[in-house]
């Protein structure tokens, strides 16, 4: 399973919008213009880009607290991820919800949450109404390696298994849960280990590598779609940046990260891109100036957006 | 209308089996709720009639029946999720209360949840602490719950209609010792709205208002003190989410007195939060009384039976707490 030529331009355009927004939402945070805080995917594009590619418009993800990335690879709006951030009536959740809990149901992303582990459930529920529906689809379930030892993912994927659900559970390792590094908070290295508990296939996969992580999640989903059940992946990545807004890094080392930032998603797959004749070396100038103005215009459109009106403060806390 | 005696059980029954009849996308699933029919029995039968795939047996994992509830009815689907005993609601709360619940809020008001976690509550039945807590207050607590506590089979079965028919997360409260209670039903079908309490007894002196298993009792213990010329009215909430406080304030500028009467723990009960509604409403002038709270003791639930029976409230301890409040001796 390979990913179409002419996909690629389009892949690499996510990837660096990816890399944009969330340099400017850095930038936000550390000017104060957003409210709360934020949790950036700098460094581990690929593997939302990667996954997102390998599953159609109507198929479902479910995503995490460090969901910028998730939500743009499944081809969300960024003006209206932008406004939400800036907690503007424009955003996804008319500025309901913030950074970590975009959500755009109608179009299959049933949202980033706050709560680590709290959507690996929720992934399953989504997969029995494939089932129970015959609707074709798969559901993506992205969560970290801090959530793999929450005990909701041991309940969900056991019965994802029993119930053959079409999900992809792809762990994302950065390698750290804020502080925690895996290696203590694991006894095992290879985390796809504990795919065999469940009776489910486990793949490790370089998650800084789209085209990798395209042709594992493309494997998963098909199987998924022939009615064989859940797959787990682990998506070997890393986060650049802190963990949130304020994060003073004392748990690693300027080089650990420095040696990590050679091993850039984007970086690789442009060089890709470039020897394999796909794009030339202007085009993809191109392509990434093209990012930067979508970003600014977001920024705009966000900026110039109204506030929530008060008298929507206790709208939608039950559904009519 | 023509009715028929049904139990409490099986007025829960025949809601589950019409509304998996009218719609397609509604399905229980829970631990043993197939072959067995659950703990309490409620689904026997069902699996026969609508098979595997609409009632599911989960393995023994209430955070992820609760989450997958959530996500089958956040894509469409109308789940009612089981949970064997109230007491395991607190094994998935991280999905009841900040997926389920928040969900439509927070993602903007458009992303409906629309689920029933029905779980038996109450004590009664010797299986102690951890099998027999009323632990409604901590759903009322949260925002985007609607809580049903039914009090007979009537109540039981048109509001299980109206919960599975609501767009919200429903907590639907089952109190283990009135699944055996007898009652009328209508043969035809009919709904009873979520919000709307019902007088179940009419009365001059005083009010009460008895939540679940203490509608029975308070009926005993109001039979009783008719006999001594003291008339009591009995508003029963049905919901507590939403209140419907309009009826307990109507009755209460009738009588000016009021007593509120539950199983859960006093101390952070439903019945504080009555209390303080009524208070604060126009119905403060016409009291002649304090408003007084007669709950469960503030501690577990005991095994040894009549441990178990003087934690809570029985009929002559409301008979004697009407008594109090109204001052007779
Ligand atoms: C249940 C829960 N516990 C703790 C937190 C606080 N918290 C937020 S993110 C995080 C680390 C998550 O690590 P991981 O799952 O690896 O995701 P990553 O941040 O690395 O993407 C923690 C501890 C939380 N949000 N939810
Ligand atoms: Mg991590």
């Amino acid at each position: 399973m390979e990913l179409k030529k002419e996909m690629l331009p389009e892949i690499l355009r996510q990837m660096f919008t990816i890399r944009k927004f969330e340099e400017k939402v850095a930038d936000f945070l550390a000017q104060g213009k957003i409210h709360g805080t934020g949790h950036l995917y700098i460094g581990e594009e690929a593997t939302a880009v990667g996954a997102c590619a390998a599953i159609e418009a109507n198929d479902y993800i479910t995503s995490t607290h460090r969901g910028h990335g998730h939500c743009i690879a499944k081809g969300a709006d960024i003006k209206k991820m932008m406004a939400e951030l800036l907690g503007k009536e424009t955003g996804y959740c008319r500025g309901k919800g913030g950074s970590m809990h975009i959500a755009d149901v109608e179009k299959g992303n049933l949202g980033a949450n706050g709560v680590v582990g709290g959507s690996i459930g929720i992934a399953c529920g989504a997969g029995v109404t494939i089932q129970m529906k015959k609707l074709n689809r798969v559901v993506l379930c992205f969560f970290g390696d801090g959530a793999f030892n929450q005990g909701i993912f041991h309940e969900a994927v056991n019965l994802a298994s029993v119930w053959k659900l079409p999900v992809v559970f792809i762990c994302e390792n950065n390698q750290y849960a804020m502080s925690t590094a895996t290696k203590i908070a694991f006894n095992i290295k290879d985390f796809s280990l504990r795919a065999q508990a469940y009776g489910i296939p486990g793949t490790v996969v370089d998650g800084n590598d789209v085209l990798a992580v395209y042709r594992e999640v493309s494997r998963a989903v098909s199987r998924a779609r022939a009615g064989q059940g859940p797959t787990l992946l682990i998506a070997e990545t890393y986060r650049w940046k802190g963990h949130s807004r304020s994060d003073a890094e004392r748990y690693r080392t300027r080089d650990e990260v420095a040696q990590w930032k050679k091993r850039c998603p984007l970086k690789r797959f442009k060089k890709y891109l470039s020897k394999n004749n796909v794009l030339t070396e202007e085009e993809i100038e191109k392509l990434e100036e093209e990012t930067h103005l979508a970003i600014e215009a977001a920024v705009k459109f966000a900026e110039e957006s109204p506030f929530p009106s008060l008298d929507t403060l206790e709208e939608g806390v039950y559904a009519p | 209308m023509a009715t028929v005696e049904l139990t409490y059980k099986e007025a829960l029954h025949r809601a589950l089996r019409e509304e998996m009849n009218r719609d397609i996308n509604v399905y229980l699933l829970g631990e043993d709720v197939g072959v067995y029919g659950g703990a309490f029995s409620v689904s026997l039968g069902l699996l026969e009639e609508f098979g595997a795939e609409r009632i599911k047996d989960t393995p023994l994992s209430e955070a992820a029946i609760v989450g997958a509830a959530v996500g089958s009815a956040l894509t469409g689907m109308r789940p009612i999720a089981e949970i064997m005993f109230m007491d395991f609601i607190t094994v998935g709360m991280d999905q009841l209360v900040n997926q389920a619940a928040k969900i439509n809020y927070m993602y903007g008001g458009k992303t409906p949840v629309p689920l029933v976690l029905r779980t038996p509550g109450g004590s009664g039945t010797g299986a102690a602490a951890q099998h027999s807590q009323s632990l409604e207050a901590l759903l009322c607590h949260i925002p985007g719950w609607k809580v049903v506590m039914p009090s007979t089979p009537y109540d039981a079965l048109g509001l299980l209609k109206s919960s599975i028919r609501d767009n919200n997360p429903v907590l639907f409260v089952e109190h283990k010792l009135l699944y055996r209670q007898k009652g009328p039903v209508p043969e035809e079908e009919y709904l009873v709205p979520l919000g709307q309490a019902e007088v179940k007894r009419k009365g001059s002196d005083i009010t009460i208002v008895p939540l679940s298993i203490m509608i029975p009792r308070t009926l005993a213990a109001a039979a009783k003190l008719s006999q001594e010329g003291i008339e009591v009215e009995i508003v029963d909430p049905r919901t507590l989410v939403p209140l419907d406080l309009l009826s307990i304030i109507q009755s209460v500028k009738k009588t000016g007195h009021l007593l509120i009467v539950h199983e859960a723990c006093k101390r952070g009960g439903f019945g504080a939060e009555i209390l303080s509604q009524v208070e604060e409403s126009e119905a403060f002038d016409f009291l002649d009384a304090p408003i007084r709270r007669l709950a469960g003791k503030n501690i577990p639930i005991p095994y040894s039976p009549e441990l178990e029976r003087r934690n809570v409230p029985q009929e002559d301890d409301i008979y004697q707490a009407v008594k109090d409040l109204l001052e007779i001796n």
